[in-house]
């Protein structure tokens, strides 16, 4: 028996798309240089949504410029407090235009509005209240007294979370006092410009935040551009090593959050019903497009049976869909690029030798969509155990001690998350002590704040972001 | 009259002092040009021997509690007090300064060990914290080690800079593997005698002499090293050995202050751990 819902649309009329977006550099949008563009669509429908402006290295030049004459003349002189009341604006504004924002993020990312109306907007307007208030009291970081500001800060962000990424770089960036040349993904531009919109509502002085949009020529322009002070860089581990590479002998610093590959350990004597629940959040929230997603499940042996019923049949019931449907609960994958690695990294999970199961369901005939997927039979070998699908792909490996749990769930090069499934307080800790993750949730998945320090181990990058230690990444201490 | 016993200088790896297993050495000879000994020339492998009895230590002493760490730091302090006068005789030799320069230089050194043992156990709770996180979760951020660091003690100091260089890095569990200045090494070997019989587990401190130049790109290179200390490097070294680090996103550091809580947070990791509350 399936459960039918009516549809149940989140109205679009609140947002209002132009038929196309310049580069905002020092408080105006201006065209990009030659007047070149690109378009952005809706992942869901394949349609056209607008134009968007290329940045190329020269309106990079022009916006670090920007960028630079705001910090040396404006940002850095003006009291602490005051800077503070800025990102209390910002936020305020955030959340008024809360839906618009919803609406637009889901329009262009094709994640399910359930998630951008109740986590991703809610959650970046809260990044920016948070540090608003840190602006002031910069003295009590724990970097010694009358931390400074590196400058100008480049940032170049992903496309899983476009406003919330957006808000874990420019918020602390702000709050510290440095000024911003921030590079949205290519697919995902459209809220990232709307925020400029908020930033001219908020009065914040111009080229404070500047927002360029192109591919990766346009981050690459960035990071190599020798009027940045700082990179702030969200995005692939391959991408990372070439940031790292790139500001080597530089005096440039970076803070990297890099891919992930998390594993979610189900010991035997977790709470089930609850640890079903835990795994959906963990692989499926926002189509597995999440760097710390629990994409490696490590289940006790002795309960792998009675754990995958259950979890088949909760994905059963998984509705896969148009992501305006406040139903819907995995949305459209963001671009065919990402589509075609999902594929072909499952499809080697076959030719390796796991075995796939996906529930039945109807994908749409337009737009890039990939069914809710489990592999069981997983060895440590296998690509699908190693490498970050990023997409709604579990793979499913078992042990049979908590040393094993550990030595496997540790056996990448990764070190970003990871979760942990038991009713044992004791063996919560000793698990936690162990492995090898920034961010570990201990009966709990995918739960973020912005008091709450985010950031990987080992390859999986370099700092955190989000609470007291994120502020260390945009501050100079007395070392 | 009597013939001096003198010391051959060996390398400090695992616990113990082997030559290296390329047979080379090279000749240390004091500010006049007189020769005062051959101490041995690190190879390749020697370093990756050193990195692997770093790791295998690390378990342990990231394991042993703060208190049992601080405890040893400062036993290397108390043991080092007891050959002060050997430490002073060396660098005298070496660098030629004044024996009361020396002795200076000594005393600044043990009271970095003293300095930082007191660390050891609370390094958690200064920059640790409990996060206001919104809803009903219990969260907290907690400082690690982050594993085998390598660390180039600067150049210009016989033993100081060295204890500078080492002490923040192992208070906190980490393992070091420390490549001492090329033209001052010999202290640098007396210091693993010390560490040697001050309870220290063998390979928490792997102590290389040899050509700075050559042994920088293979630590960059090395995919089981975590961080690098790169202080005693020159920039150009520093870029290269930065290159070759991303591959495995080494966390690189250098430092001017010579004494501070940063030269320990630097090799150290935050671990943020959620759970909900309930009943």
């Amino acid at each position: 028996m399936t459960f039918e819902y009516a549809p149940a649309l989140e109205a679009t009329s609140v947002v209002k798309i132009k038929s196309e977006y310049g580069l905002f550099i020092n408080g105006k949008f201006v065209p990009a240089k030659g007047g070149k563009s690109f378009p952005t669509i809706n992942p869901a429908t394949e349609e056209t949504l607008s134009k968007i402006a290329f940045a190329s290295a020269s309106d990079v030049d022009k916006a670090v410029a920007a960028a630079r004459a705001a910090y040396s003349k404006v940002w850095s002189k003006m009291p602490a407090a005051e800077r503070g009341k800025y990102l209390f604006r910002i936020a305020r504004i955030l959340q008024e235009r809360a839906r618009e924002f919803a609406v637009l993020e889901t329009l262009n990312n094709g994640k399910p509005i359930r998630e951008t109306r109740d986590i991703d907007i809610p959650l970046a307007a809260s990044h920016f209240f948070y540090h608003a208030g840190w602006a002031d009291k910069l003295d009590h970081a724990g970097m010694g007294s009358s931390p400074k500001p590196h400058g100008v800060v480049g940032q170049v962000i992903p496309w899983n979370f476009p406003l919330l990424m957006l808000s874990w770089k420019i918020a602390p960036a702000l709050a510290t006092g440095n000024t911003v040349v921030l590079k949205p993904a290519e697919t995902t531009p459209l809220t990232a410009l709307l925020f400029a919109e908020v930033c001219q509502q908020a009065g914040l002085p111009a080229g404070v935040v500047n927002i360029v949009t192109g591919d990766g020529s346009t981050g690459s322009a960035i990071v190599n551009h020798p009027g940045i002070d700082k990179i702030a860089f969200t995005g692939s581990t391959a991408v990372g090593k070439g940031i790292a590479r790139a500001i080597a002998g530089t005096k440039k610093s970076a803070t990297l959050e890099l891919g992930g590959k998390g594993a979610n350990i189900i010991y035997e004597d977790a709470a089930i019903d609850e640890t079903v629940e835990g795994i959906i959040s963990g692989i499926f929230f926002n189509q597995g497009h999440v760097c710390c997603a629990g994409s490696r499940l490590l289940v006790q042996e002795n309960i792998q049976d009675e754990l995958l019923e259950k979890l088949k049949r909760r994905i059963s019931m998984i509705r896969v869909g148009n992501p305006l449907d406040k139903n819907t609960d995995l949305g459209a994958i963001n671009s065919a690029a990402q589509l075609a690695k999902i594929r072909e990294l499952a499809d080697s999970g076959d030719t390796e030798g796991a075995e796939r199961w996906s529930p039945q369901c109807d994908l749409p005939s337009k737009g890039f969509w990939y069914p809710p997927t489990i592999f069981t039979g997983v060895t440590q070998a296998h690509r699908i155990a190693q490498e970050e699908i990023f997409g709604p792909v579990l793979s499913v490996l078992t042990f049979r001690t908590p040393q094993e749990a550990i030595e496997k769930a540790n056996n990448t090069p990764f070190g970003l998350s990871a979760g942990i499934w038991t009713d044992k307080g004791s063996r919560i800790l000793w698990t936690a002590k162990h492995l090898k993750a920034g961010v570990i949730w201990a009966n709990t998945f995918n739960k973020f704040d912005p008091a709450s320090p985010f950031g990987g181990y080992k390859e999986s990058g370099w700092g955190r972001e989000g609470g007291r230690h994120g502020l260390a990444a945009y501050l100079k201490g007395d070392h | 009259m009597r013939i001096d016993v003198k010391k051959t200088y060996k390398l400090f790896i695992g616990g113990s002092f082997p030559r290296s297993e390329s047979g080379r050495c090279y000749e240390i000879s004091n500010a006049k040009g007189v020769f005062i000994a051959n101490p041995a020339q690190a190879s390749r492998k020697d370093l990756r021997d050193a990195v692997v009895a770093a790791r295998s230590a690390f378990g342990g002493w990231s394991g042993a509690t703060a208190f049992n760490r601080g405890q040893i730091l400062y036993r290397a302090a108390e043991i080092m007090e007891g050959r002060a006068a050997q430490f002073v005789d060396e660098i005298v030799a070496v660098e030629g300064v004044t024996s009361s320069a020396a002795k200076k230089q000594v005393q600044e050194a043990i009271d970095t060990w003293v300095w930082y043992s007191g660390w050891c156990d609370k390094i958690g709770s200064i920059f640790g914290s409990t996060n206001q996180v919104s809803g009903a979760f219990y969260n907290f951020t907690i400082p690690e080690p982050m594993g085998v660091v390598a660390a180039f003690a600067p150049q210009k100091s016989s033993l100081l800079g060295l204890v500078q260089t080492i002490a923040p890095i192992i208070a906190t569990g980490n393992t070091v593997v420390a490549v001492a200045s090329q033209k001052l090494p010999l202290s640098a070997i007396t210091l693993a005698e010390v560490l040697a019989t001050s309870d220290l587990p063998g390979g928490v401190v792997n102590i290389l002499t040899g050509m700075t130049a050559e042994l920088a790109p293979w630590i960059g290179s090395h995919m089981d090293i975590d961080a690098v200390d790169a202080t005693g490097l020159t920039s150009a070294q520093d870029k290269e050995l930065r290159v070759a680090g991303s591959e495995n996103l080494k966390r690189v550091s250098t430092f001017k202050a010579e004494q501070s809580p940063q030269r320990i947070l630097a090799f150290m990791e935050h671990k943020t751990v959620w759970h909900p509350i309930g009943i």
